[in-house]
């Protein structure tokens, strides 16, 4: 769907947006696989605080992500009205832990900024520019660097909460 | 898929099947009890695989099945006998062909034949000049192509109008089911035809046999083709019948006065119709029923429609799991018909999972039938003679599992021969036959599949083993270690006797990468040995991958599930038991001797597991290469089969942990992986303390 | 015009490629392993239009299997062709011998295939 919009005229692309920590993200529609309500997780031994564990999720074993402690921003206290986003990427699919969902948003190229550069720190990593919709701004996030940042030995530690 | 492709890949699959099939014959055939069945179905393996390959245009292939499929025609018709030599020049070009396919497959140049071929040759007795695409030997060594000239055509030859063709079948042609109908009717493709029947021979109606030839035809065809195409249509039927074909030149008179001239009778064109009416059958719903194959007893199943199965059954048995749970917190627990059907549903899904589970089993052969051509080649590059005995190979195991055997079974099989087995001479003077044995087995055993690679050979040098051991710091110089802890070394990581770093064995894949790749299996791998009179590596497997009968523990607030495999005991440990060792090490006392106690809850970082080992419960585990282990836990909760759920995917390997499972209340529980503990064990003790590894206290 | 035939190989990828080549120009094609499986087969669909079989098979072979066909009276007159390779002359005598109506060569063009199916078929 979003394939054909790619094409036709550029880069115009669905959004999916989110608030966690005050702040407005978003993320590319083709990502998201699902949304789910807050549960229980189980914890997994010394994972990096963001990982908040593991939930059954129809059978699969899924990892939960605070996306605000991922940011180095503290770490969600989590209900049941918080929000699970099941994201995909690549043979990767995991939860992301949310505050609330907000809205599905359509932007062109022409909307995104890239990140200021006096702005850029550790999030910067994933961030892959600013949209401005409706006055408001939306910080767009690569999905898939943030799973892929997964992987691997050097999964950074995130700042204390 | 295109089609062609999938018909492709089909040959692929057929292509490997009428390998194996191939081998098996030949090797019957080199224990010279084959029957000429055996035989024949040699040839008729390589000649499918020949014909096949033909179509695909794998030319090396098809010129070397050729040459191979040659001298297996000449044995099956007996006119070369074949003993010993033969037999192994066979061998050797079957693996050849096996060769030839793995490159035509793979797209990779085609592998080094020539003496292989020399050999096949000498025994069909065929010169260089026979099979698909080679060089007439006259022409080898002139030093130019030779270019081929086709000089049969006349450069001016007259033009033709057409071709006079008389036509006289015989009951030969008949009997073969050729008609003279079909044959004329697709001269009339070639041009316009005048048909003229000479009836002259057929006798009245009454005395016609059906199965006769009366009739002959006069075909005029006016169609300026070449000789060859009319040729071409009585092909088939050239044997059985009366031909000439005469050429009419483009001439000023009309064609037609000449067929008068040459007609024989002056009737009419009669009009052509078959000679023996066509029996009327109803073909439509036989053929219904005829068109599938007749079913034989296997069916192929993609294995992913039976992946898919195996994963709903597990969900099945979760989703039960789950219900009696909910149902043993309610009232309705009491119901007996609630309980009771609870039960029989537990025993139902139990029957369908190991169904689902037998479906994707497959017998070890698979995997145990690529050994006898490594062993062949290992004698021959070591210059050792060995003899390969398998047995169990009808033992049924889990597809997955069987994927993931080759490699560690071949690396075994390697040091069997390589390290294990003595060169014919030593063999000799230590009064053993030169020929030395390695034997390949698989069984099962209590629930678990049992593969052991045994050798008669030399044994394991335990002085040396333990010399290396000490020289690489695995051990240290005054280690009071078994027996059989000193042959288990070899498993441990850099380790290698080898003098020189034999080229078979290769550098640093050693015993250590084996024993990991059966415990990544689920399963155990020991060695035990004889000085003098052979070794045996016994592997241990699960029978499936996909679920584990585990025991479920309780650590704090998480739940954690310990693989029952591993479980030698639970006990309650006394206070007078537990002693501390070194800075924060601790170990308990089991009986006779001294344990070393790990406490899990703290291991793994869990925030609210108790402190107090006294206060909980103690599993003892047995790990590799580690001997036992205490596991301290809070309580154990109980025993369950579970299914294994990965989680590696989507996060990473954490060490320690081999997978997950969904417990009854639908919460994921982690599996604990019991030399993964120890492994964190090792490794928060290198990091915390600078005592050698083997430390013996302060 | 559409035809009824029987293929017998026991090589699966040549009853495949067989089986595409002749649907394609618009045939039903029935399939059997063997000389014995032929026989069962054609016992179950009474008659079929043309006969297409290899010479090597297990159990019963394609001469064999010919013989068995020709005396079967309503197999007869079935055109039976052979799969052959080219250096085989002397197995192409023996099946025409043995009552073949032809032969296709392997590896057969699949345009040649249904040109001699027609030529012995109406």
């Amino acid at each position: 769907m979003s394939d054909k919009n790619d094409t036709a005229q550029e880069t115009r692309r669905q959004f999916i947006t989110f608030v966690s920590g005050g702040q407005e993200f978003g993320a590319n529609i083709m990502t998201i696989r699902e949304i789910r309500g807050w549960t229980e997780t189980t914890q997994l031994p010394h994972a990096p605080d963001f990982v908040r564990g593991v939930i059954n999720l129809r059978g699969v074993v899924l990892p939960v992500v605070d996306l605000k402690s991922r940011l180095g921003r503290g770490l969600t206290e989590a209900n049941p009205k918080h929000v699970i986003i099941v994201v995909k990427s690549g043979e990767r699919t995991i939860g992301l832990l949310v505050d609330a969902v907000s809205d599905i948003l359509t932007a062109t190229a022409a909307d995104i900024q890239p990140t200021p550069e006096l702005a850029r720190d550790s999030q910067s990593a994933f961030v892959e520019g600013i949209a401005v919709l409706d006055q408001r701004m939306v910080t767009l996030l690569s999905m898939e660097k943030l799973l892929a940042s997964l992987a691997g030995d050097n999964v950074p530690i995130a700042e204390a909460a | 898929m295109d089609p062609m492709e999938s018909i492709r890949q089909g040959f692929f699959q057929e292509c490997e099947e009428l390998l194996l099939a191939m081998e098996e014959g030949l090797i019957v055939m080199e224990g010279g009890d084959a029957d000429p069945e055996t035989i024949n179905a040699v040839f008729r393996a390589v000649h499918s695989i020949k014909g096949g390959a033909g179509a695909f245009g794998f030319d090396n292939l098809v010129g070397f099945a050729h040459k191979f499929e040659t001298v297996l025609d000449h044995v099956r018709s007996g006119t070369l006998a074949c003993e010993a030599e033969c037999i192994k020049v066979l061998l050797r070009a079957g693996d050849v062909l096996a060769d030839h396919f793995a490159a035509a497959r793979g797209g990779s140049p085609p592998p080094a034949d020539s003496d292989v071929v020399e050999d096949l040759q000498l025994l069909s007795g065929d010169t260089a000049a026979e099979g698909a695409g080679d060089e007439p030997e006259e022409f080898a060594g002139l030093g130019f192509e030779p270019i081929k000239f086709d000089i049969e055509t006349e450069p001016h030859a007259p033009a033709i109008a057409g071709w006079i063709i008389r036509f006289a079948p015989r009951a030969a042609l008949y009997a073969k089911a050729n008609d003279p109908y079909l044959l004329i009717r697709e001269l009339g493709t070639l041009g316009s035809a005048e048909v003229l029947a000479d009836l002259s021979t057929l006798p009245p109606l009454d005395a016609v046999e059906p199965d006769q030839a009366y009739i002959a035809w006069t075909i005029v065809l006016n169609a300026p083709v070449e000789r060859a195409k009319v040729e071409e249509v009585f092909e088939f039927a050239s044997d059985d019948c009366d031909l000439e074909i005469t050429p009419v030149e483009a001439a000023p008179e009309p064609v037609a006065s000449a067929v008068v001239e040459t007609a024989q009778s002056t009737e009419p064109l009669p009009e052509l119709k078959p000679i023996e009416p066509r029996p009327e059958v109803k073909k439509e719903t036989a053929v219904q029923a005829a068109t599938e194959n007749t079913s034989k007893q296997t069916i192929r199943v993609d294995l992913d429609k039976v992946d898919r199965l195996v994963n709903l059954v597990g969900e099945l048995v979760i989703t039960q799991a789950m219900l009696a749970q909910r149902v043993a917190e309610t009232d309705l627990s009491k119901s007996a018909t609630v309980g009771n059907g609870l039960v029989e549903l537990e025993h139902l899904l139990r029957e369908l999972q190991e169904g689902v589970m037998a479906i994707r089993t497959q017998p070890v052969k698979s995997v145990f039938q690529r050994m006898p051509r490594l062993v062949r080649e290992l004698s021959a590059q070591t210059s050792k003679q060995v003899h390969l005995s398998v047995e169990g190979e009808g033992t049924e195991v889990d597809k997955t599992v069987i994927e993931r055997l080759g490699e560690p079974l071949t690396h075994m099989i390697r040091n069997a021969v390589d390290h294990g087995l003595e060169t014919p001479k030593e063999r000799v003077d230590a009064g053993k036959p030169s020929e030395g044995t390695v034997t390949l087995s698989a069984s099962h055993r209590g629930g678990r599949i049992v593969i052991e690679v045994s050798d008669n050979g030399r044994g394991i040098d335990r002085a040396r083993v333990r010399a290396k051991a000490i020289e690489k710091g695995l051990i240290s110089a005054g280690a009071v270690l078994s027996d059989e802890e000193v042959d288990n070394l070899i498993f441990l990581p850099g380790f290698s006797t080898a003098a020189q770093l034999s080229n078979i064995s290769g550098r640093g894949v050693g015993m250590d990468v084996v024993r990991r790749s059966i415990l990544d299996l689920g399963g155990r791998i020991v060695i035990s040995s004889n000085p003098g009179q052979g070794s045996r590596f016994s592997l241990t497997l699960p029978l499936t991958l996909a679920v584990l009968d585990g025991m479920v523990v309780a650590v704090g607030s998480q739940t954690f599930v310990l693989p029952l495999t591993h479980i030698i005991e639970s006990l309650k440990p006394r206070v007078s038991d537990i002693q501390a060792f070194g800075r924060d090490r601790s170990l308990l006392k089991v009986r006779d001797s001294y344990v070393p106690l790990v406490d899990v809850g703290r291991l793994l970082g869990v925030a609210d597991s108790g402190r107090d080992a006294a206060a909980g419960v103690v599993i003892l585990v047995e790990s590799e290469g580690c001997g036992r282990l205490a596991l301290a836990v809070d309580r154990i909760l109980g025993q369950r089969q579970v299914v294994i759920k990965s989680f590696e995917q989507n996060y990473r390997h954490i060490e320690g942990i081999a997978a997950a499972t969904i417990l009854g209340d639908g919460r994921v529980a982690l599996i604990l992986d019991v030399d993964g503990i120890v492994n964190r064990c090792r490794a928060q003790l290198a990091d915390a303390t600078p005592l050698p590894a083997t430390g013996t206290g302060p | 015009m559409a035809k009824v035939i029987l293929t017998v190989d026991d090589s699966r990828t040549m009853r495949d490629m067989l089986k595409l080549a002749l649907t394609d120009a618009g045939h039903t094609v029935i399939q059997a392993e063997d000389g014995v499986h032929g026989v069962e087969v054609l016992g179950q669909s009474g008659s079929v239009d043309v006969i297409i079989t290899d010479i090597n098979m297990p159990r019963m072979d394609g001469y064999g299997f010919i013989d068995q066909v020709r005396r079967d009276p309503l197999n007869r007159s079935t055109p039976i062709l052979v799969l052959t390779t080219e250096s085989e002359p002397a197995k192409k005598q023996r099946a025409k011998d043995a009552g073949a109506t032809g032969w296709i060569v392997k590896p057969f063009d699949p345009e040649k295939l249904v040109a001699a199916v027609r030529r012995v078929s109406p």
